[in-house]
């Protein structure tokens, strides 16, 4: 049996990912820009009504933001490696396909890093949003967010034969969790039926995670979200370790 | 005697509900370069994907190495080119034999033999999907070489290549087997037959002949492998 996980395959599949990233410019450009472009946007929409919609709203875009994108980003990228033959080089080699999962999980979850911190720091120096808890904890979330986003993407991945189907997963997946994770109707003022549904789904508590950061500070309550939206994250990546097979038809 | 890399007996392969391998038996041996040859179609690429352990076996049994076709022990001995180049288009040479290179754990000096073996040493640095097809491929068998493999499968590595550079290729494909490798070559270029310490030929999922090339060119008394091939299919149409 080959080892389960490599340290040094699993460091190279993330290098790797990030030298792709590195080579196309509008994307990596658009990763970095667009969050902090569309922070702005909320708080400009906001700017001239009463109330606190930017601080009630931007934590949970903060939540958002990283699990789309990293959602859509995967889903296409392991789809193009496996319609280009290199995932099937790569199972045929000496690769445990854990570290195939948690290489790409930890490229893009640095990725979403960085582009955590920069939209964080654009909402919190420029647009005076109020955080009573920890600035660096909304960072957190948002990168176990951004592996949840990773792990869903690798599984999906799988089920689909062209991006245009990868893509398609975007409406099926993401768009459900976004309408009942309390952004639009709180989750206790929800159907019974919906409210029992939001609270299977991970993005509703990456939600309230964020939330819970920005209104209250309660650092427990918040890692306990966080450590659901990370379970549900390494289920994502099991079942996407389910459907890499070594062997096809 | 000869040292059988490969052993495949009464092999079957249904990809898609049709039958696309249909009972062969053969083995492949180290030290020679074997040649696959056969019309488009015939289930070349089928059989290597079997080989490497890739391909789902319906029945028969595949042997590599000791040890059964897609065995975890044989990821480091097989070194597999498939048909469409299988590399990262948006990375340069180097750091895509760089990363097989750490996938396999070979060191990184590794990594400038193989390009030299490939002739792509002044291309070294450019993007891949920036490079010809034939160059592509050849980025594509030297990711193959890294892992000095006991076995090659090199499905049609050939496709695209100037005549100067296929015999240089061929070259490289004779010394590998001299070391001791079991090289497979699949082709649907006849005239690469020559070049072959053995041939397998192909036809609709079965093996039509199994011998070197003079034996071929004997047994049918055809000046050429690609006229052996023809009477070998007329003989079994009529039989
Ligand atoms: N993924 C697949 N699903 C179902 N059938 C397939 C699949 N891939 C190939 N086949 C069928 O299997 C048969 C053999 O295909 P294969 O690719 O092995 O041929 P080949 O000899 O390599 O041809 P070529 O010289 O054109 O590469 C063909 O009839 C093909 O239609
Ligand atoms: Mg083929």
């Amino acid at each position: 049996m080959s080892a389960l996980l490599t340290p040094s395959a699993t460091g190279a599949v993330a290098t790797r990912v990030l030298t792709q990233l590195r080579r196309d410019h509008r994307t990596l450009a658009m990763l970095l820009v667009l969050p902090c472009a569309l922070m702005s946007v909320l708080w400009w929409m906001f700017h001239d009504l009463p109330g606190e919609g930017f601080s009630r709203l931007g934590p949970a875009l903060l939540a958002l933001i990283p699990f789309i994108i990293m959602f859509l980003v995967t889903s296409v990228t392991t789809l193009r490696e496996r319609t280009s033959g290199t995932l099937e080089r790569l199972l045929a080699m000496p690769m445990g396909k854990l570290d195939f999962l948690l290489g790409y999980a930890l490229a893009f979850g640095l990725v979403a890093a960085v582009q955590s911190a920069l939209a964080v720091g654009v909402c919190v120096v420029l647009l005076d949003l109020s955080i009573a808890g920890p600035v660096w904890m909304l960072m957190v979330v948002a990168v176990v967010d951004a592996v949840l986003g990773t792990a869903l993407g690798l599984f999906v991945s799988a089920f689909a034969r062209t991006e245009f189907q990868a893509v398609q997963f975007m409406p099926a997946l993401v768009i459900p969790q976004i309408l009942l994770c309390g952004l639009f109707v709180p989750r206790d003022a929800l159907p019974r039926v919906l409210d029992v549904i939001s609270e299977a789904l991970p993005l509703s508590y990456a939600v309230d995670a964020m939330q819970r950061v920005a209104s209250s500070g309660r650092t427990g309550e918040v890692w306990t979200d966080v450590a659901l939206v990370a379970a549900y994250a390494v289920a994502g990546l099991a079942l996407g370790a389910l459907t890499l097979r070594r062997q096809s038809d | 005697m000869m040292k059988m890399a490969v052993t495949v007996r009464a092999l079957e392969v249904v990809r898609g509900g049709i039958p696309v391998l249909r009972g062969l038996d053969f083995g492949v041996a180290s030290g020679e370069v074997t040649g696959l040859l056969g019309p488009s179609g015939c289930g070349k690429s089928t059989l290597m994907r079997t080989l490497v352990g890739v391909q789902r076996v319906t029945s028969g049994e595949v042997e590599v190495l000791g040890a059964p076709a897609g065995a975890a022990s044989l990821r480091r001995e097989i070194g597999y080119v498939s048909q469409q180049p299988s590399v990262y288009d948006d990375l340069t040479v180097t750091e895509n034999l760089r990363f097989f290179a750490r996938i396999l754990g070979v060191g990184d000096e590794r990594v400038a033999e193989c390009l030299a073996l490939v002739a792509l040493d002044g291309h070294a640095h450019r993007i891949v999907g920036r490079l010809s097809g034939g160059e592509r491929s050849r980025v594509s068998l030297a990711v193959a070489l890294l892992g000095e493999p006991r076995l090659l499968v090199l499905d049609e590595p050939t496709v695209g290549l100037d005549p100067v550079l296929r015999v240089e290729l061929w070259d490289t494909f004779h010394r590998l087997a001299d070391d001791g490798a079991a090289v497979l070559v699949s082709s649907h270029v006849m005239d690469e037959a020559s070049r072959c310490d053995r041939l397998l030929l192909m036809r609709e999922g079965r093996l039509i002949a199994d011998g070197t090339p003079s034996g071929l060119l004997d047994r049918t008394r055809a000046e050429d492998i690609e006229h052996a091939f023809l009477s070998l299919v007329r003989n079994e149409e009529a039989a």
